[in-house]
């Protein structure tokens, strides 16, 4: 322990690596935060990961879930809120709040939200309601809705979701998204009724 | 210098004495890097300013070299229109908040304190502070750019394309923070450049004695002290919050208005303009008058025309917007003020074609640069005036004879007598003089470029070029214009790598220059060159307009300041009497903390609101160290005392 | 015929040849402005020549200048020179003002009216004059009758767009939330090429329409197809390549009248095989530039909101015929 008059020299020397390693870290992350890919067509997933319950038959599967293409990349994630309007998923979903459909701002979803379980969701669609995509939205727009549909639920980083839509609001304040984790009105459907 | 007005000539032993006790009192620190990071001279930060300017204007001119590569054949593949949205935007923000604004503050804080005659700008740490924190923004902007995060919605930004929705990710929250570092810095170097220039002259500089260059900074800094709050305001307060915590500012759907930001945005973006503009026209009045030995004609008209464009200027913002819902009387208004703001503008050059022809013009490169400057702004003023007509306007905005409009203006009007001045202002910063051959070769270069390139533009306009595109189809039949007008960077380039080629021998084997190698009459060649850290010892004292034409090498003085204190001497708003002697702070490192506490503010805000805490945080530690008390002794502060009327006239 | 048709049109979008009455005054205008400001450019030039001269001649003869008769030449050169500007400007001003007063109002004769909405990055346009259910919605492409008056209410989804017509007029901003109205008159009959002129995100460069001036009688005929729904092709190819339309991507953004497809995210494509352009207005209306752009439309225009398809050859094939079926 040095408690010597020269102490701080060293440690003003860690504050400024700390920080340019934060500030090389942040700008690195906004190097792949910031990519508009026009051009690239992500592969589908595997149309096997449905679970529906938490109960597991057999040996416990491995829940570790790969991130989606455009998790955390701003651009996509504003695509797949315009697409979200365009093939009118906000006419069940809202604009994440639910209403015919589940609500999507919460992060316990039936069908799991992992990005590849979400994009087989909309790929397969659900019984009660949720068609099936297929064939319908090309395989990177779907990638696109379901980066948009975590960021709903706060599942992917901040930065990369925009804070608000040039819409009308449904309520004050829902516009913003920094606090999405916590809805004002959250809508869990009993089991019974949505398998 | 000598003293031929005091009651008691000091002797030779009093002079040295008082210049050694002057080097004790402005030594700076021992350690060079930390001498730089703490140094408060108006003349080192003025330097630093004027380097960093001119690198920010060569990196966004690489920009726009790549942009006329990509025009250079139509349906090009060199950039896709993400990238090149980029690339236009930084090109346009960095020539405007980085290059054009700030290099005249540069200028200013370098040469006002010269010019009027006294030892320290106002503020000497709040110009230190306005440096950092231009630095900063500058570098925050250009890491933007090449992380693939540089803002691409325009350098004017309008919403709904540059908010939340239309511009996802962080790049036009970098631009708007951009803006607010580069707009405190313009504020803070406006209210130095005030205080000095109504305080600070040296005694006897009364208002009508004052250089048209001081008037010419006088009038653009109350400028920036009414345009730039505007745009902070746009850009910070509603722009960065409807993207960051979702304020409906601009949002329609929600009661706010788009429109909105383009009124703030051109309250500030019409003036800023002649905030560029006008120290132009003070390098050239001062050019002139140096280069044909004769005062400019028609003082009173001259500084009269300055204030009338400063004050006009904020009546043309309008005509940006002719397309926008705007009734019929408003569009009149201000197409009377765009056409009428020609006027002293016009009168300002007819009074230098008339000191011309009165004088003996010499040909120096500076002067070539000031002919060159009424070559070239005269067209962009003449098309400044058709456009003002909104009929006309409609057919060409947003085309590329806007482009070519504006380029032929702030070329014109900003970069020409800009560089008139690195050649007219060189030998006194670093006390040798630039090479004329190299300046004639930079000039022509220059000159042929800038018409090459951007004269065809006008022809792309009116043939329907649409601005900000970053390609065109080939059956458009504009592809060889746009290979001329891409053609023409290559002068450009040239005459740039010329004339940086020119700094770097010339600061290193240029000939030594005397104190005033070019026989100017205004107080800043009146002291050594470079000048010393305290400029002037003894003060002169001005009995005319023209010093050093007048008094030859006998200048009066006044003695009586202190040497043992940065003291300077404050004279009154009018008359520039005595006034009282006012004591400057030394070296600080607080103004590089209280910028990196903005910075952190404003970079971290793009991230995260949180950042304004931390932010407020840091800047209450830097407010704390900056106000500390320098522990000198009662005794030893100045109090408010009157200079001996005997030592000044 | 119609590619050579729609490349010829291309080239004409320029202010300097003018179709219709707003144009022509604004052309005229500008030359008489540029033919003003050229002479006092010159006359300015000449004057800072003269005086350099003037200054370098008697330097070289070693004369002096006489202060006491220089100052008032001075003063009234500077005086007359100032009062000319002025009265240049203000005989501009005049001119101009007056131009602005005849053009800005809509003439009250009957106009056409068309409601035009700007999206990222295309045109919908909507003919709203006639009854009800004549009202039809097309895209990128504008059909006006030659002499008439033809009135726009322009609109914007998403974004601040311009439209303009050099040929015709001067741009008016389409602002989202705003309801702007923009008038031209076509005299002479033609194609002229129109681009939108506000900076609107990444296809900016490829927002273009055209717009076709003809006959009064053509365009009757013209709007009469338009107001048709699709034509049901019997043809088997076409068929096919309408169940790969209603079933697949196609259908989840565009509409086709007289079919189930009836999104309106996309623009209409009930009468696709009559326009001259695709993709607005950037490749010719043929089979081939069709096919690429379905397949690869982000290698025409990177980032535009069409989506690449991939979809078998047949599938393509048959898709492609049915869309050139539109008639």
């Amino acid at each position: 322990m040095r408690t010597t008059p020269t102490a701080p020299r060293p440690a003003v020397r860690r504050l400024a690596f700390g920080i340019g390693t934060i500030a090389l870290l942040a700008t690195l992350a906004a190097c792949n935060r910031e990519q508009r890919r026009f051009r690239e067509s992500p592969p589908s997933t595997s149309p096997s990961a449905v679970r529906v319950s938490a109960l597991q038959p057999g040996t416990v599967q491995d829940t570790a879930h790969a991130p989606g293409p455009y998790d955390d990349v701003a651009y996509h994630v504003s695509e797949g809120q315009r697409l979200f309007g365009w093939y009118n998923c906000a006419g069940c979903h809202a604009n994440g709040g639910g209403g015919m459909g589940p609500p999507l701002m919460d992060e316990k979803w039936i069908y799991g939200s992992a990005p590849e379980q979400i994009f087989n969701t909309i790929v397969q669609g659900r019984p009660n309601g949720m068609p099936s995509f297929a064939g319908k939205i090309p395989t990177p727009q779907v990638w696109e809705l379901v980066a948009y549909v975590r960021s709903l639920s706060a599942q992917n980083s901040t930065g990369a979701r925009s804070a608000r839509s040039d819409h009308m609001m449904m309520y004050p304040g829902s516009g913003s998204l920094q606090d999405a984790t916590t809805p004002v009105k959250s809508f869990h459907p009993p089991a019974a009724e949505m398998p | 210098m000598s003293d031929r007005t005091a009651t008691a000539t000091p002797t030779v032993d009093r002079f040295e004495r008082e210049i050694a006790e002057l080097e004790r009192t402005y030594r700076s620190h021992a350690n060079p890097f930390w001498a730089w990071v703490t140094s408060v001279d108006h003349k080192s930060i003025g330097k630093r300013y004027i380097v960093t300017c001119f690198g920010f204007f060569v990196l966004a001119g690489l920009n726009a070299g790549l942009m006329r590569l990509q025009l250079s054949r139509p349906e090009n593949h060199i950039v896709g229109p993400d990238r090149y949205n980029q690339l236009f935007t930084v090109h346009g923000s960095a020539m405007m908040f980085l290059f054009a604004v700030p290099v005249m503050t540069a200028f200013a804080t370098y040469l006002i304190p010269l010019m009027v005659g006294t030892k320290e700008v106002a503020y000497p740490r709040l110009n230190a502070f306005g440096y950092w924190t231009f630095l900063i923004g500058g570098i925050f902007l250009f890491a933007g750019l090449y992380t693939n995060t540089g803002p691409d919605a325009g350098w004017f930004a309008y919403v709904p394309l540059s908010g939340p929705q239309y511009s996802p990710g962080k790049r036009v929250d970098i631009w708007a923070q951009v803006v607010t570092f580069t707009e405190i810095a313009a504020l803070v170097a406006a209210v130095e450049m005030i205080v000095t220039i109504f305080k600070m002259r040296a005694p006897g500089m009364s208002l009508n004695r004052i250089p048209l260059y001081v008037w010419s900074i006088l009038a653009v800094s109350f400028m920036i002290v009414f345009a730039m709050p505007s745009v902070a305001i746009a850009s910070t307060a509603m722009l960065a919050m409807d993207r960051l915590v979702a304020t409906h500012f601009f949002n329609r759907a929600e009661g706010g208005d788009p429109l909105l930001w383009q009124h703030l945005f051109w309250f500030f973006g019409h003036p800023e303009v002649y905030i560029m503009f006008i120290p132009g026209l003070g390098f050239i009045s001062s050019i002139v008058e140096t280069f044909t030995g004769r005062k400019i004609f028609a003082y009173p008209v001259m500084v009269l025309a300055l204030f009338v464009t400063a004050f006009v200027a904020f009546g043309l913002w309008v005509h940006h917007m002719f397309a926008t819902p705007i009734p019929q009387l408003g569009r009149s208004l201000f197409t009377a003020a765009s056409v009428l703001i020609a006027i002293p503008t016009g009168v300002q050059i007819f009074c230098w074609i008339a000191t011309i022809w009165a004088g003996r013009p010499r040909y120096t490169t500076a002067m070539l640069f000031a002919l060159g400057f009424i070559v070239v702004f005269t067209i962009g003023g003449m098309t400044g005036v058709m456009i003002a007509s909104v009929p006309f306007d409609l057919q060409v905005h947003d085309t590329y004879f806007i482009v070519a409009h504006f380029h032929y203006v702030i070329l014109g009007g900003v970069v020409f007598p800009l560089f008139g001045a690195c050649y007219l202002y060189f030998p006194k910063i670093t006390g040798r003089l630039m090479s004329e051959t190299l300046g004639r070769w930079h000039f022509w270069l220059f000159f042929v470029g800038v018409n090459v390139t951007f004269f065809p533009m006008h022809l792309l306009g009116l043939d329907g070029m649409p601005r900000r595109v970053y390609t065109y189809l080939p059956e458009m039949g504009w592809g060889t214009l746009n290979l001329i007008a891409s053609a023409g960077a290559v002068p450009i380039v040239a005459s740039v790598a010329v004339f940086i080629v020119n700094v770097a021998r010339s600061a290193v084997v240029g000939v030594v220059a005397g104190a005033n190698p070019w026989n100017a009459p205004g107080l800043e060649w009146a002291t050594s060159s470079p000048p010393p850290a305290w400029n002037f010892h003894p003060l002169p004292v001005v009995t005319g307009r023209f010093p050093l034409w007048e008094a030859g090498d006998e200048l009066p003085v006044a003695t009586g300041l202190a040497t043992d204190r940065r003291e300077v001497l404050v004279t009154t708003a009018l008359d520039a009497v005595p006034d009282n002697r006012h004591e400057h702070p030394g070296e600080s490192h607080w103004p590089l903390v209280m910028a990196i506490a903005v910075g952190v503010t404003f970079i971290g805000a793009v991230w995260n609101p949180w950042a304004y805490v931390i932010g407020f945080v840091i800047a209450s530690i830097a407010f704390a160290g900056w106000g500390w008390p320098r522990g000198t002794k009662p005794e030893q502060q100045v109090t408010r005392g009157r200079v001996p009327a005997t030592e000044a006239r | 015929m119609m590619l050579v048709d729609g490349l010829r049109g291309a080239l004409n979008q320029s202010a300097l040849e003018p179709a219709g009455p707003q144009a022509a005054t604004v052309a005229h205008l500008w030359w008489f402005a540029f033919i003003v400001a050229s002479a006092v450019y010159l006359a300015t030039m000449g004057a800072l020549w003269w005086a350099a001269r003037r200054a370098r001649r008697r330097e070289e003869r070693g004369e002096v200048l006489d202060e006491a008769l220089a100052e008032p030449r001075m003063t009234r050169g500077v005086t007359w020179a100032t009062a000319a500007t002025i009265v240049i400007l203000l005989v501009f001003l005049v001119t101009d003002l007056s131009v602005g007063r005849t053009l800005s109002p809509v003439p009250s004769k009957r106009p056409l009216t068309i409601e035009v909405t700007g999206h990222q990055w295309w045109w919908e346009v909507a003919y709203a004059d006639t009854s009800p259910h004549g009202r039809f919605t097309t895209a990128n492409e504008i059909h006006v009758p030659t002499g008439r008056p033809v009135l726009f209410v322009l609109n914007s989804q998403d974004v601040i767009h311009s439209i303009w017509v050099p040929n015709l007029a001067g741009k008016k901003d389409l602002i989202p939330g705003y309801t702007q109205s923009w008038w031209f008159q076509a005299d002479t009959a033609g194609l002229y090429r129109g681009q939108c002129a506000e900076f609107c995100g990444l296809q900016h460069a490829k927002m273009a329409f055209q717009v076709v001036a003809e006959s009064p009688d053509r365009f009757a005929r013209w709007v009469s197809l338009q107001q048709q729904p699709a034509m049901s092709s019997t043809d088997s190819t076409a068929s096919r390549g309408r169940e790969v339309f209603l079933t697949g991507p196609c259908a989840m953004c565009h509409s086709i009248e007289g079919t189930s497809a009836g999104s309106h995210a996309g623009p209409d494509l009930t009468h696709l095989a009559s326009r001259r352009t695709i993709a607005a207005g950037t490749l010719p209306n043929t089979r081939g530039a069709l096919a690429g752009w379905i397949v690869d439309p982000q290698r025409i225009k990177p980032g535009a909101n069409m989506p690449p398809n991939q979809l078998e050859p047949k599938d393509l094939d048959a898709l492609l015929t049915y869309l050139q079926s539109l008639k």
